[in-house]
């Protein structure tokens, strides 16, 4: 059993495929963590009591909400955040399919809003509808309606069944 | 010292008085490091209370530890307790963080009876397929609990012993006949899940016990359950909800509802085959509840809601 009395803990967090050690207080908020102790900014705080959704994040590939997990128990799981989904150049497919669609205004929902969405695509590549909205019902967005939301998620997914099928049919593509 | 809020009013600066300085136009850069500064002190005193954290290995350290240490709390999904702690309306000295301990987190199903893990989340007891088989109800209803990051995380002990009077699944344990087993280092003790609430968020959960499983039996092939929330955005806590139990010819029926009242709301009733009778049924019930918000209106919810899970339960699905 591990007893943590002293004001801060040395710990390792694995983000985006890259280990952080990081001195933090039991009481730190893996959101808090994220943001101002290794830098991550993507990862936004809004509501910081679980409602809105922005400050989701991956773990182990689900999405949680960030500002209602401590720092020190996201220790051994692989995170995953906005930053990890985004190409070193351009974008992302789901991103550019928001753009495209204009699935954002403000943004500043929009980094909560594309990790469910990757996280809902991986499970289930061909959402409905009714499958969009029940997985970002989690998420909330002041700009959009949620209607240009949900037609870029769609689109995305439409998008890689079709590269799916492509790279399916070409034998010489990696992967076929 | 002054809230950081004050910064952000539009007195002129000479009416700014922070830290017993007075700030004047003449000084502009030093409101501006004080800002930065305030910042910086802000990233540090960060929501909850300062507590010790202790994490075990087992359950038996788990229950050592809650027994050791007075005021402690346990830390499963946190996905009550920590927005509690952010607003620092919960400021436990000790959390004893039980969320890694697998051993808490199975379902199995076994002569008759499934075992439900205080540890498993929501979403695992949604998707689970023994449940699906044998309690779809129960199925559904874990489906219902927040949103699917919430149900990542929130787990089934944790839900019960926080007991929210508009939670699905302390009002599914008792329309399920669920036992609750609570352990503490130096006992362990049975509870019906029908005595476990006592009313609003509160329970039969003494200090040093844990909601380690729950147990409930297989329903008979002849009994049908059925559940409707009314909610109104997905994923918020219901204004209503209610489980309909039908036991087949000859038996008793009853109707749990939950959000209407300070707990789960058992009613045991031979429900009527006419849907006027039963709407006369079910409203005569929801009159003796006392809901502390629009009163008139969440009794007509509970209506609605029981009768769509009576339609539910008719079907045999939940």
């Amino acid at each position: 059993m591990e007893t943590f009395t002293k004001q801060t803990v040395q710990i390792t967090l694995r983000v985006n495929g890259e280990n952080h050690s990081v001195e933090v207080e039991p009481r730190m908020l893996l959101a808090d963590v994220l943001r101002h102790e290794i830098g991550l900014t993507g990862t936004h705080v809004g509501c910081e009591q679980g409602v809105c959704g922005a400050c989701t994040i991956l773990v182990d590939g689900a999405p949680e909400r960030s500002c209602l997990m401590f720092a020190v128990q996201a220790e051994g799981r692989e995170i995953t955040t906005i930053e990890g989904v985004t190409p070193d150049e351009g974008m992302s497919e789901l991103q550019a399919s928001f753009q495209k669609h204009h699935g954002l205004q403000c943004g500043f929902c929009t980094p909560g809003m594309i990790l469910t969405s990757e996280a809902l695509l991986a499970r289930n590549p061909n959402p409905s509808e009714a499958e969009i909205r029940e997985a970002l019902s989690g998420n909330l967005c002041r700009c959009t309606g949620y209607q240009f939301i949900v037609d870029s998620v769609q689109d995305a997914a439409a998008a890689k069944a079709v590269n799916h099928t492509n790279a399916d049919g070409g034998s010489d593509k990696e992967g076929a | 010292m002054r809230a950081f809020s004050d910064w952000q009013t539009n007195k002129p600066h000479d009416e700014r008085v922070h830290d017993n300085e007075q700030v004047t136009t003449s000084n502009k850069h030093q409101v501006h490091d004080n800002v930065t500064k305030r910042y910086a002190k802000g990233r540090e005193a960060m929501k909850p209370a300062v507590f010790q954290y202790v994490r075990p290995n087992n359950l038996q350290e788990a229950l050592s530890a809650l027994r050791d240490n007075a005021d402690a709390k346990l830390l499963a999904g946190g996905q009550s307790l920590i927005p509690l702690m952010n607003f620092r309306l919960s400021r436990p000295t000790t959390l004893v963080d039980i969320s890694q301990l697998k051993e808490l987190a199975t379902i199995s199903v076994s002569e008759g009876t499934v075992h439900i893990g205080g540890l498993v989340r929501h979403q695992q007891l949604h998707e689970d397929e023994q449940i699906r088989e044998v309690l779809p109800v129960l199925s559904k209803a874990a489906g219902e609990v927040g949103h699917w990051a919430i149900r990542n995380r929130g787990t089934l002990g944790g839900s019960l012993s926080h007991a929210d009077p508009a939670a699905e699944l302390p009002a599914a344990m008792v329309a399920l006949h669920a036992t609750l087993l609570l352990e503490s280092a130096d006992s362990a003790r049975e509870v019906p899940a029908e005595e476990f609430f006592l009313g609003f968020l509160t329970t039969d959960l003494q200090d040093g016990e844990m909601i380690t499983s729950v147990k409930i039996p297989v329903p008979a092939p002849n009994a049908k359950y059925g559940f409707a929330e009314f909610a109104r955005r997905p994923g918020d806590f219901a204004l209503a909800g209610a489980y309909v139990e039908l036991s087949g010819e000859g038996g008793t029926d009853a109707v749990t509802w939950f959000g209407v009242s300070g707990g789960p709301e058992r009613r045991e009733l031979s429900i009527a085959k006419e849907t006027s009778d039963r709407a006369e049924q079910f409203k005569e019930l929801a009159e003796e509840f006392d809901p502390v918000e629009d009163p008139a209106y969440r009794k007509h919810l509970a209506v609605v809601v029981a009768e769509q899970a009576y339609q539910q339960a008719r079907k045999g699905q939940a």
